[in-house]
């Protein structure tokens, strides 16, 4: 125990002694939380709409009006030629084509029914997918409005009706926000924890002092949690930090408890620094452990379910996304800020993420050698 | 010129050497092609979700049937009563929960108007009106078919195409955007790394005072990385034609010449930082914090840049890789010539000769 | 000096792969003892140092050090050395006082004993003005003194020096073997490889390596004798020529 605070103390002076790299352990993250949720923004709003009118009947003007009017849609350009209208949409400034045809208001009166077509640009599927079901739902809306104005009673109501009424729960204001800030917060801690951790050890590899340490009687597990405990304790802040910058910027409070939070976050850093630990062990140099250090946290931030949902990935990736430490805190975070998810709530993930802890750490203690 | 090329060789001999390195700047390619096509899409699907049936009918069965045999849902959970919602959701997996009330057959046959309740977990928005659109529209669906053949008057039917990505592939718009990303990240980091390399360890001076002209040497350093990064382009393209299913739908050579535009501003770029830092973690981190972080944020192919508040959408025109995006969008997907792209292709010529400009004149003051 | 043995090594040996680095070294050393270990780059000396601090397993013969088995008790023989490598060792980025309380401190001395230790080295060594401040900020010559008395902070009953007087003036290597002497004439068991010629004659005994054996092991003046020379310089010249192994 007593090797131990020294070799504490020892850590604490070395990062302490640099304030850049302070600095950019504390301003990172405060300033990437700051920035990034205002850009994940994927609301979507303000689709560009493109009409193509060959009708211009009262009927057409009423249809624009009410989707204009609807506040999701953004009118970029009315004309007759389909051509004209999709040059916008080449040029990104339009997202759907909305084409009316010749004699729409007459066939829909004199034949009962009449079609509408729609083109849309597929790329950004989400964006495509809502965007054509926001429009679809209007154009409903105002056919029903058409049939009220024709058929005067409930001549129709014979026939079976299901209304479907639906309600948003835990974000009823749809703040997209709520939903990154946590997400990008436990991503940031998982940059700040892993580089961290496997560069500091490289780096007395390479400067030479860990041969020193080698030879004296240190044991193997002290030296490591010499290691683990000062990063360990600045993930905590960098999260304290984090949690300060969503209450004052975005004023998102947890709906869970703090508890619940920190006693995962505890777990959850034990096994990323593990990881950090493990990657010193294969590295020699720091520009090695940099490259493959963000070469795994790319791959574990892509598959953690930050921007996609892991439910819509396939099986295989579903299978690696178990073994992302990374994917299980988004998801608990995520849990416990939004929904107040409780400890019982998570306790499948939290016995997961020990398991982690113990698998990782246990594996760099094995694999870092005092002797060749 | 031989001088030249004898530099050149021994660059990628460096290269050569470091295995490590080299494995990974041929495999991240290669890994994010393969994660963004295949395991990350933006449609929703196999959404699990609960279902609350209080009437337990034949109506119930069906609509349930229905509903959890679409390949966008997942039925996990039958729940008992409307207490176990919140604790459902709490757990993490359910996304919504369906609550068919008492007496539901009969109310539908009987009364003809029943009540189908929706309760998204609403933590994610876009997913939440996803799945409230979908299961809608599979009630409509057995709605419809309740009424059998008998037509609404006055309906009006939409017909919708998609537009260049008919089966809306997550790949059509990864693709482009992971092109930008790898080769900012080979060009500019790797390049300013080695020529920092150079200067920390002190082989610099050596260089320098060889027969070859300082800026040559420079241009030395830059070159495989450029071949480099055409062989990664090559490989994403053969990959995202033969794997992915993304055809290239324009020109290869206009595709061909304006990568490597692109990979010239890169490097044009790894110079700039190369010429005022002094150490390889410097130059690191400021490639990734000074370039990584922007292009991400600002090319406009993971986040939406319409979205963003208006100064940021005003820096994100300083970011190359947004131009390039959206060339490699036009080109590769919407299949579009050089009328369409010209004025993005100016931008970024413009950008790379600002760039080389400075970092020849930093180079030159620093070495007078 | 005493009789007392505190480094035996027989047939000691470790091959990388094909190569065989060290090939069955044999050789003993008494307590208090300034033992030299002498050879050309690449010849095999630090490797052999390296097994006998437990820095490098063995793959064969036998070497015991302050009575510890190198296989077995090296986390015992650990307790019992100081080593000071050719790669610079201390912190450069805390300042002296600090590593000496650090290095101090993992050895197990009591706070009251580092503190009075620190005292006396740095009065031994005239840097009492100099404790707060980094050691990236020494010159080197201060730099190799500090890390040596850092390595015999915890009295040790032996300490390893590997090539300690790299790139040092001659003035300040001069100051460093007084140091030397003066740790020998406390009881410390000083083994020091070099390849300084000069430095060999200050040994007590030197041995000398050429492509992983021992060729020669005795007193200076017996071994100048011996290969009829008149410096050590001489002696080792003749032993070097018969090399075949590249230096590296």
């Amino acid at each position: 125990m007593r090797t131990l605070k020294f070799l504490l103390q020892k850590e604490f002076r070395q990062i302490f002694r640099d304030p850049a790299i302070v600095r950019m352990i504390l301003m990172m993250p405060v300033i990437q939380l700051i920035l990034l949720p205002l850009a994940a923004n994927y609301e979507v709003k303000n689709i560009k709409l493109a009409i193509v009118d060959h009708d211009h009947s009262s009927y057409t003007q009423q249809m624009i009006n009410k989707i204009t009017a609807s506040g999701y849609f953004q009118l970029t350009g009315v004309s007759n030629s389909y051509n004209e209208e999709m040059k916008l949409v080449e040029k990104d400034e339009a997202d759907i084509i909305l084409e009316i045809p010749a004699q729409f208001e007459r066939t829909i009166v004199k034949e009962n029914e009449a079609p509408l077509f729609m083109a849309v640009n597929a790329i950004n599927g989400t964006r495509a997918n809502l965007g054509s079901a926001y429009l679809q739902n209007i154009i409903r809306n105002y056919n029903q409005d058409i049939r009220t104005e024709w058929i005067q009673m409930p001549r129709f109501n014979d026939q079976p009706r299901i209304d479907i009424t639906y309600s948003d729960w835990y974000n009823p204001h749809m703040n997209y926000q709520l939903f990154m800030v946590p997400g990008i917060l436990a991503v940031l801690l998982t940059m700040v924890g892993a580089f961290m951790t496997s560069l500091n050890i490289v780096k007395e590899k390479e400067v030479g002092t860990i041969e020193q340490i080698n030879v004296t009687p240190i044991r193997k597990h002290h030296f490591i949690l010499g290691k683990l405990i000062p990063f360990w304790i600045l993930g905590l802040v960098v999260l304290t930090l984090g949690f300060g910058v969503a209450r004052i910027v975005y004023g998102i409070i947890p709906l869970g408890s703090f508890v619940t939070i920190y006693a995962f976050a505890m777990v959850y850093l034990l096994a990323l620094l593990g990881l950090g630990l493990l990657v010193s062990t294969y590295a020699n140099t720091q520009q090695q452990a940099m490259l493959i250090s963000f070469f795994l946290m790319m791959i574990f931030i892509l598959l953690g379910g930050l921007y996609t949902s892991i439910d819509s990935m396939p099986e295989w990736a579903k299978w690696i996304t178990k073994f992302n430490p990374i994917a299980y805190f988004i998801e608990v975070i995520r849990m416990v800020v939004i929904k107040g998810s409780t400890l019982k709530d998570i306790s499948k993930q939290l016995l997961i993420m020990f398991g982690f802890a113990i698998v990782l750490n246990g594996w760099a203690i094995f694999n870092y050698k005092k002797r060749m | 010129m031989k001088q030249f090329f004898i530099f050149v060789k021994k660059e990628f001999f460096h290269i050569w050497r470091d295995r490590r390195t080299l494995l990974i700047l041929f495999g991240m390619p290669i890994m994010q092609v393969m994660i963004f096509g295949f395991a990350l899409t933006n449609e929703v699907k196999n959404s699990k979700i609960g279902i609350l049936d209080l009437s337990k009918d034949e109506a119930t069965a069906k609509l349930s049937e229905r509903i959890s045999a679409s390949q966008y849902f997942d039925l996990v959970e039958n729940l008992k009563s409307s207490s176990d919602i919140d604790a459902s959701f709490r757990k993490g997996d359910t996304k919504m929960v369906i609550i068919f009330p008492e007496h539901f057959r009969e109310s539908l046959l009987h009364s003809n108007s029943v009540q189908v309740q929706l309760i998204a977990d609403a933590s994610d928005p876009n997913t939440a009106t996803t799945l409230i659109n979908y299961a809608s529209a599979i009630i409509n669906d057995y709605q419809d078919e309740l009424m059998g053949e008998t037509k609404l008057p006055y309906t009006i039917t939409t017909q919708t195409r998609m537009l260049y990505n008919p089966q809306q592939k997550g790949a059509y718009n990864f693709v482009p955007g992971v092109m930008a990303m790898i080769l900012m990240l080979v060009c500019t980091m790797m390049t300013s790394i080695a020529i920092v390399k150079e200067k920390e360890t002190g082989t610099m001076e050596v260089l320098l005072v060889s027969p070859l002209k300082p800026i040559m040497v420079i241009l030395a350093k830059a070159v495989p990385y450029l071949l480099l990064s055409i062989v990664n382009i090559i490989s994403i393209l053969l990959l995202s034609v033969y794997v992915l299913d993304v055809p290239i739908a324009g020109s290869l050579a206009l595709l061909m010449f304006t990568s490597i535009l692109f990979i010239i501003t890169s490097l044009s770029l790894g110079l700039l930082i190369s010429s005022f830092t002094a150490s390889q973690q410097t130059a690191m981190l400021i490639s990734l914090m000074g370039l990584f972080m922007p292009t991400l944020l600002f090319s406009g192919f993971m986040f939406p840049i319409e979205n963003m508040p208006i100064p940021m959408q005003v820096i994100s025109n300083l970011v190359p890789a947004k131009w390039y995006y959206y060339i490699v969008k036009s080109v590769m997907i919407k299949g579009l010539g050089i009328e369409a792209i010209w004025r993005e292709v100016l931008i970024l010529t413009g950008m790379t000769v600002f760039l080389l400009t400075v970092s020849i004149k930093k180079y030159n003051v620093r070495l007078a | 000096m005493t009789d007392e043995k505190v480094i035996t090594a027989k047939a000691l040996t470790k091959k990388f792969a094909d190569f065989i680095a060290v090939n069955a070294i044999s050789f003993e050393v008494s307590k208090g003892e300034i033992f030299g270990f002498l050879g050309a780059n690449g010849a095999g000396k630090t490797t052999a140092m390296r097994m006998l601090c437990g820095l490098s397993l063995p793959t064969s013969g036998e070497a015991t050090v302050a009575g510890f088995d190198v296989y077995k008790e090296s986390e015992k023989i650990k307790k019992n050395i100081g080593y000071m490598s050719q790669k610079f060792s201390l912190y450069e980025d805390l300042t002296v006082k600090e590593n000496m309380r650090f290095y101090g401190g993992i050895y197990g001395l009591t706070e009251k004993r580092i503190k009075e230790k620190s005292q006396q080295v740095l009065a031994d060594l005239h840097m009492e003005a100099e404790q707060n401040k980094l050691v990236k900020s020494l010159p080197l010559g201060w730099k190799q003194k500090l890390a040596f008395s850092v390595a015999i902070f915890h009295e040790p009953a032996i300490v390893f020096l590997d090539e300690p007087t790299g790139g040092v003036d001659p003035v300040t290597r001069r100051e460093f073997w007084e140091m030397i002497y003066q740790a020998a004439q406390n009881g410390t068991t000083v083994f020091v490889t070099t390849h300084y010629m000069d430095e060999a004659e200050y040994c007590n005994r030197v041995s000398i390596m050429v492509d992983g054996r021992i060729e020669a092991l005795d007193t200076p003046t017996n071994l100048k004798k011996q290969f009829n020379t008149a410096s050590m310089d001489e002696v080792f010249l003749q032993l070097a020529r018969k090399a075949v192994r590249q230096a590296d």
